[in-house]
């Protein structure tokens, strides 16, 4: 009845769309230039380290980077297909859902490693 | 009696300001890409060694990454306004007869990024 | 204001007020490509560019080919390219261009008959296409003795906005998606369709989702948005369609999770 994949690719786009929007302004302030500067006083490594390894946290962290790697996926392949690569759609899609994909299982990877 | 076509170039959203402004919308997302990689780099590096993270801390530090950091928001504040601005669209909610005005959930979605963001300072920042 | 007057000692004379109209000119007959042809037409301050249109048909070319008839923002018939924009003639005011010269062009996207005349089959095939009409679930279909089904005032407000629209095709238009790609169902059609889902009478959501979901349907737009932003009656097509992604998304999820919950 509906489209196969399109909804379940849509709603992927728009969590990470409002996860990015969300979160990704004050994470670039912070580590742009909050903490190479040490304006909010000294954080420790070992502060950051604990965070990073706690369970909960990198459950956090995969969801924040996996799902806006979908949102970008989404949005480039429209983006392209409408800038007049509509010819190459099918390669685009496969290009864009598939990095999307790597850097889902890369982010599992190094945060399974930690 | 043949019809005419008027053909449609690549280059379309160039013709008008709006056109163009949704084609530079829609590319802030190559920038949160670029975080997302930028984040996984940062993240590896905090759950390796201290040597690791300050290396990488302190290169935070060059003119390269304060530029691309700065770039990088710019197009990211970009894609965040003009979403949390479309939120009421998507989001219509009825009391009663009276449609609950736009500003309202636009202003309660603004909200919630204003305490998401102190949020997250305070987790990483501590204090 | 255009003037075609002249400056003496600092003081503006006017001689004559005109703008000048630049229309796109197709005639199948003896043409094989459009050309433009200018018209100098006096300006009056409440005219608008229907005003001016006629008025080259009356007294300068009685050639010109193109839609009008309520003059007044109702019927839909005018919609034109004014300067690259979409718009009613009829609600173009000549004062709203200062610089004098007015390019007036085809509604986009559309084939072009003559001159400023398009063919609208594919947009009224797709109004056809999403079954406008209140559709009732098998059995239960009121009988006329049972009388109207009836609706409150919080009812009518969820569905009222999508009621206005005045199939004018502007929206389709703005939307480089349907310029670049024709199969898409387009704003107009899909308002629509909300129209009639959202109506609390109405039982057909499911029915219609076999085109409101399709590849062609909501799921080829990118929200650009410019399809409301050049609607004249405040439809609002690209909420209507993003909305229909939402529930179309929740659809989809229940379909898949709960699939006994399935009906016809």
């Amino acid at each position: 009845m509906v489209k196969s994949n399109e909804p379940v690719l849509w709603l992927l786009f728009s969590a990470g769309g409002m996860i990015s929007a969300m979160v990704f302004p004050i994470l670039l302030i912070i580590t742009g230039i909050i903490l190479p500067f040490d304006l909010a006083g000294e954080v420790t490594f070992e502060r950051i380290h604990n965070a990073v390894k706690n369970p909960v946290v990198k459950l956090v962290l995969f969801f924040v980077i996996s799902l806006p790697f979908f949102h970008w996926a989404h949005r480039f392949r429209f983006t392209l297909v409408d800038i007049g690569l509509k010819p190459v759609s099918f390669l685009i899609s496969l290009l864009c859902y598939g990095s999307a994909i790597t850097g889902t299982l890369v982010a599992a990877f190094i945060l399974w490693r930690i | 009696m043949s019809t005419y076509r008027k053909p449609v170039s690549n280059t379309w959203w160039l013709e008008r300001k709006p056109y163009f402004f949704f084609v530079i919308r829609e590319f802030t997302s190559l920038f949160v890409a670029g975080y997302c990689l930028f984040l996984l780099v940062f993240i590896a590096k905090a759950g390796d060694s201290q040597d690791a993270y300050t290396t990488l801390v302190f290169s935070l530090k060059s003119p390269i990454s304060i530029v691309l950091h700065l770039i990088s928001f710019i197009f990211i504040l970009y894609h965040a306004i003009t979403w949390f601005n479309l939120t009421p669209k998507i989001m219509v909610l009825h009391l009663g007869e009276e449609r609950i005005p736009n500003i309202l959930i636009a202003g309660g979605v603004y909200l919630g990024w204003g305490i998401v963001s102190l949020i997250i300072s305070w987790l990483i920042l501590g204090g | 204001m255009a003037t075609g007057g002249t400056y003496l000692w600092k003081r503006r004379v006017s001689v004559s007020e005109t703008v000048e109209l630049e229309i796109f000119r197709y005639c199948p007959e003896k043409d094989t490509t459009p050309l433009f042809k200018s018209y100098e037409v006096p300006f009056r301050e409440d005219w608008v560019v229907l005003d001016a249109i006629n008025y080259i048909k009356d007294e300068i070319d009685g050639t010109l080919s193109y839609r009008w008839s309520c003059r007044m923002g109702v019927c839909g018939s005018c919609g034109m390219m004014v300067n690259g924009v979409p718009k009613l003639a009829c609600a173009a005011f000549l004062k709203d261009y200062p610089s004098g010269k007015i390019r007036v062009e085809p509604l986009q996207g559309f084939p072009v008959e003559r001159d400023l005349i398009f063919e609208m089959d594919d947009f009224m095939n797709k109004l056809t296409e999403v079954k406008p009409y209140i559709l009732r679930k098998e059995g239960e279909e009121k009988p006329i003795e049972e009388g109207e089904y009836l609706q409150s005032p919080a009812e009518l407000a969820h569905y009222k906005q999508y009621t206005l629209c005045i199939n004018c095709m502007l929206c389709y238009a703005a939307c480089p998606i349907y310029a670049l790609d024709s199969s898409f169902l387009g704003p107009a059609a899909i308002a629509l369709a909300q129209r009639y889902n959202l109506d609390s009478r109405d039982q057909g959501r499911n029915q219609r989702q076999e085109v409101i979901a399709s590849h062609e349907g909501i799921w080829e737009c990118t929200f650009v948005g410019e399809c409301s932003v050049v609607c004249p009656k405040n439809v609002d097509p690209a909420a209507a369609i993003q909305r229909a992604k939402v529930s179309s998304t929740l659809d989809w999820f229940k379909e898949k999770i709960i699939p006994w919950s399935k009906e016809k």
